[in-house]
């Protein structure tokens, strides 16, 4: 039998049923697996009592015929979700003491459904990075490593803690949330599976917020299949979410298997950039004759306003953000730094409890919405968003979905990130149009880069179309055959 | 009506508009499901959103929505079909988000006017800029700790209409009025209490003086005034001292000012060159507020009757002055309770009674209409017992000042107190025979044509009564009484 913390969650769930295994034991040995992966730092606050507690009452519900979608399964949340009772960080240090008195509409769901919280995982703080070395808790690190070479490398972010835990199976799966790219770019980085959701499949109340308008949260998990059991758990209608949407969500392993014979997927030629690395375009072709070779027809598409679209979201969502973080102000919750007045501990609260890309993105969000420079940034962003919806709408017309990479490169070693913000933005740059446009998007597990670290291929769908999404996914994963578990030089 | 403040050099006009912040009625606030209980302990009213805790999201209360588009269709306004709640943006401590959710480009209600009554009975029209709806902040309170100042969230979150005027009004008396007028409107909308001193209305006056015939010169806007004597006070010294800086060739500037009510004075709380950059963006929590026609007209069908229709009624189908009618229906409450005292009745009688003895007694007491202690239903009786001869209306005043003392019914005390009214020929005839015997002076010199002694008479007649005969009974009986003598004579 293969090990309890190899089993995927479609795995698990008929081993559950069939009485082979307990929560309670599933619970025990990832709670094993965390303590054997300390070192990844991939957890802040990690609830093995809680585990336990949710384990045994697990076991105890199935003995009465009573099972949800995620019965017994061993999962982590990111940070970024509220949890009842249990200290609640979005990696910042300006959290630090906060327990929510509340639990999120996603995580309630995920326990009705008999989740088993095994603890929260690491993430840049409020969700801003792509390396999770912004966290105030410290890197979260990536199970991979180069063979030959032994760095230390990220686990891409902001879900980085997630994608960490789910590629060094210290859990069957976890939650992310994903902005610019949080939960696609680290599951590239990780090889693991990231599906970012539509926009509003997944209620918000109760994720710290970083930008409102793009925020949504997503699972992290090693097979296709299971991405589709946890978002069947994690989506819904929220009437306390106005941005929700009540839209139907079948069920998504019903079709997964369907394949892409029939379809025709669309290859964005903007996607192409310029120094585009050799091995990324490879990965790309690879993934194009996978879905030839299983009967799609493969087109060119053009997406021509794609370039705006880093600098539009660099835009957008920071201007969000600098709204969005403006609660926290040493006044109700958290940190406190006491000062000689109001605005010295405002001041000295802030300063102290946030971190430099944050204070970053609050200063570029509150000149974009200054007077004067409202409308040459806020507002032409907008315009520029509204022309890349309008992109992929025209893109629909001839297409069913697009194939594109996930990132321009493998994960990069923690001791030389890229050395300005903006190239470690760029790392966003296949991810953020699909976040604008509020589209679904998954990355999927394709291949090794000549480091051997893991890449991913991206695919994007129509808005609510997530059964196709998975559909495609699920072929290249197929095809790929690839190797979720970590090789690192030890 | 205008009102000019003289210089030296010359008259200034005042030109006044008023931003109204109205705490709109409803059981929930604007965004979340927690009470608006005025009074209650403090932060017991607020929920996780009212208190901007990490991931928690506005939900729209269209209960609100649907008072401010009533307030909107009976100020005349066009509700538009779309609007966007928007994002202000500052730091204090008692607003919990770091932003007010507010209306800024779009707001729910473009234009409108209100009819206001001046001095001399004529009326204006002031036109209405816009009502938008936004979320009202908690309060700061400084004076419960000595060396922290706390926050009550109680009041965080609550519906606010406000409701801007165009700079039309050109008086302090005006402005005075224009409040009046429109806390008369909401009260009978039923969408604002309008209770000043519980701070659900509060104003904020613009004010600038220009010379007769000219444009518009600088305001300076006076905040929260949380009185209408305070309101007149504020714009009066504000007035004054505009023109007294323009008078000697100075410039004002552009300022937000406030009002120290014990000096009497505004002072000048920050420039517009310092006034803070609220970066309004969309709220993304928030979809545009997109209203369906068919709900705005089924509002419209069902707006209660305003004060204009009301007197209207008051004076057609009541048959009251003008100005009695007017009277009335400034309170909602007032004309309610007049109302009920002249269902059936007499209308004339119901509003003498009502504005005349009512009226009066509360005023001097200081007590509300809610509060009097005569009911509606007991002035009601009172008057029927005027009405069917069982007391005089000058016993009834009487019998009415105990009503007001003691609350209790009219009826009782007239009984009680032994007041019902000598009716009975005989006694009377026992009264006027009694008097005049009693005066034979006085008698020989009416029938000698003093007829005016008449009065006397009469007088001395009901203080022999205790004034509970009937008047009409006695003077028949007098006239009766004197010109039969003589005629025997």
């Amino acid at each position: 039998m293969t090990a309890l913390t190899d089993l995927t969650i479609a795995g698990a769930r008929d081993l559950l049923a069939a009485g082979d295994v307990s929560a309670v034991e599933l619970a025990r040995a990832h709670l094993a697996a965390m303590e054997r992966h300390r070192d990844l730092n991939a957890f802040i606050t990690e609830t093995p009592e809680r585990a336990l507690e949710l384990a045994d009452a697990s076991d105890r519900r199935r003995r009465n015929g009573d099972a949800g979608r995620l019965e017994g399964i061993p999962v982590a949340i990111k940070d970024l979700f509220c949890t009842k009772g249990v200290p609640t960080t979005a990696g910042s240090r300006i959290l630090d003491g906060f327990r929510p008195f509340y639990e999120s509409t996603v995580t309630a769901s995920m326990l009705r459904e008999g989740a088993v919280m095994l603890g929260k995982t690491n993430l840049d703080e409020f969700a801003m990075g792509s390396s999770n070395l912004t966290s105030w808790y410290g890197p979260a690190i990536n199970p991979w490593r180069a063979p030959g070479d032994g760095r230390v490398r990220v686990p891409g972010g902001s879900s980085g803690g997630s994608a960490s835990a789910v590629a060094a199976r210290m859990a069957m799966a976890a939650t992310g949330t994903d902005t610019g790219g949080s939960i696609r770019q680290p599951a590239a980085f990780t090889g693991t599976v990231g599906l970012k959701p539509t926009y509003g499949r997944c209620s918000r109340l109760g994720i710290v917020a970083f930008a409102s308008s793009l925020d949504q949260a997503g699972p992290l998990t090693r097979t296709v299949r299971d991405a589709a059991i946890m978002l069947g758990a994690m989506a819904g209608h929220d009437p306390l979410d106005s941005t929700s949407a009540d839209e139907p969500l079948d069920d998504l392993e019903d079709t997964l298997e369907a394949g892409v014979d029939g379809m025709t997927i669309g290859v964005p030629e903007e996607y192409r950039v310029e120094g585009m690395l050799e091995v990324i375009d490879e990965l790309w072709q690879r993934g194009i004759a996978w879905l030839e070779d299983a009967g799609a027809t493969v087109r060119e598409v053009s997406l021509p306003h794609t370039r705006f679209a880093l600098p539009a979201y660099y835009i957008i969502a920071p201007a969000e953000a600098s709204s969005n973080l403006a609660r926290y102000d040493g006044v109700r919750y958290g940190l406190r730094c006491e000062g000689d007045d109001l605005v010295s501990m405002y001041e000295r609260t802030r300063a102290e409890g946030f971190g430099a890309e944050v204070k970053r993105r609050i200063l570029i969000g509150t000149y974009v919405l200054s007077e004067g420079y409202f409308d040459a940034y806020y507002l032409k962003a907008q315009k520029v968003r509204t022309r890349i919806a309008d992109d992929f709408r025209e893109a629909w017309t001839s297409v069913d979905a697009l194939l594109t990479p996930t990132t321009p490169s493998a994960a990069f070693a923690a001791d030389s990130p890229p050395d300005d913000p903006v190239s470690m933005y760029l790392n966003d740059v296949f991810t953020v149009p699909a976040s604008l446009a509020g589209l679904p998007g998954i990355s999927v597990p394709a291949g090794l880069d000549g480091d051997g670290l893991p890449l991913g291929l991206q695919v994007i769908a129509r808005p609510f179309d997530e059964a196709r999404l998975l559909r495609v996914a699920r072929t290249i994963e197929e095809a790929a055959g690839f190797d979720t578990a970590p090789r690192s030089q030890t | 009506m205008a009102e000019r403040v003289e210089t030296e050099s010359g008259p200034f006009c005042y030109a006044i508009g008023l931003e109204v912040h109205a705490q709109i009625v409803s059981s929930s606030k604007l965004f979340s499901g927690a009470s608006t209980a005025f009074g209650a302990d403090a932060n017991t009213q607020v929920s996780a959103v009212d208190a901007g805790m990490p991931g928690m999201l506005p939900v729209i209360n269209m209960a609100c929505i649907e008072q401010a588009v009533r307030t909107g269709l009976a100020l005349g306004g066009a509700v538009n079909r779309r609007s966007v709640f928007e994002r202000k943006n500052y730091f204090y401590p008692d607003l919990p988000q770091g932003y007010q959710i507010s209306q800024y480009q779009q707001p729910l209600v473009t234009g409108g006017q209100l009819v206001i009554e001046l001095e001399d009975g004529t009326s204006r029209s002031i036109g209405i800029e816009r009502l938008h709806v936004e979320q009202d902040a908690g309060k700061s309170l400084h004076d419960r700790d000595p060396d922290h100042s706390l926050v009550d969230l109680n009041r965080s979150g609550i519906g606010l209409m406000e409701i801007v005027s165009l700079p039309e009004l050109e008086s302090p008396d005006e402005a005075v009025r224009y409040v009046r007028t429109l806390r008369s409107i909401l009260r009978y909308a039923g969408t604002c209490d309008g209770n000043m001193q519980e701070g659900s209305l509060r104003v904020d006056a613009n004010v600038s003086m220009r010379r007769p015939g000219e444009g518009l010169g600088t305001r300076c806007e006076i905040k929260n005034l949380n009185s209408l004597r305070f309101l007149q006070r504020a714009i009066e010294f504000e007035g004054h001292r505009q023109a007294t800086i323009l008078d000697e060739g100075g410039t004002v500037r552009q300022e937000t000012r406030l009002f120290d009510v014990d000096a009497n004075e505004t002072r000048s709380m920050r420039s517009k060159e310092d006034a803070e950059d609220y970066r309004y963006f969309p709220d993304p929590d928030l979809l545009p507020l997109d209203l369906d026609e068919a709900w705005i007209a089924g509002i419209a069908a069902s707006m209660p009757e305003l004060p204009d229709a009301r007197k209207q009624r008051f004076m057609s189908g009541h048959g009251l002055s003008s100005y009695d009618a007017g009277v009335l229906v400034a309170e909602r409450d007032n004309a309610d309770f007049f109302e009920e005292v002249a269902r059936g009745r007499d209308s004339k009688q119901a509003a003498n009674w009502v504005m005349t003895e009512l009226f009066g007694r509360l005023n001097h007491d200081g007590i509300a209409i809610t509060d009097s202690p005569v009911s509606a239903d007991a002035l009601g009786g009172l008057i029927d017992l005027i009405v069917d001869g069982t007391i005089s209306g000058r016993i009834a005043k009487d019998v009415f000042a105990e009503m007001f003392a003691t609350g209790r019914q009219a009826a009782v005390i007239v009984e009680e107190r032994g007041l019902r009214q000598v009716t009975d020929t005989a006694r009377i005839e026992a009264l006027v025979d009694g008097v005049l015997a009693a005066h034979p002076d006085r008698v020989d010199e009416y029938r000698a044509g003093k007829t005016k002694l008449l009065g006397f008479f009469m007088g001395e007649v009901m203080k022999a009564s205790q004034g509970r005969a009937n008047p009409q009974a006695v003077n028949r009986t007098l006239c009766l009484r004197l010109e039969a003598e003589e005629g025997t004579r």
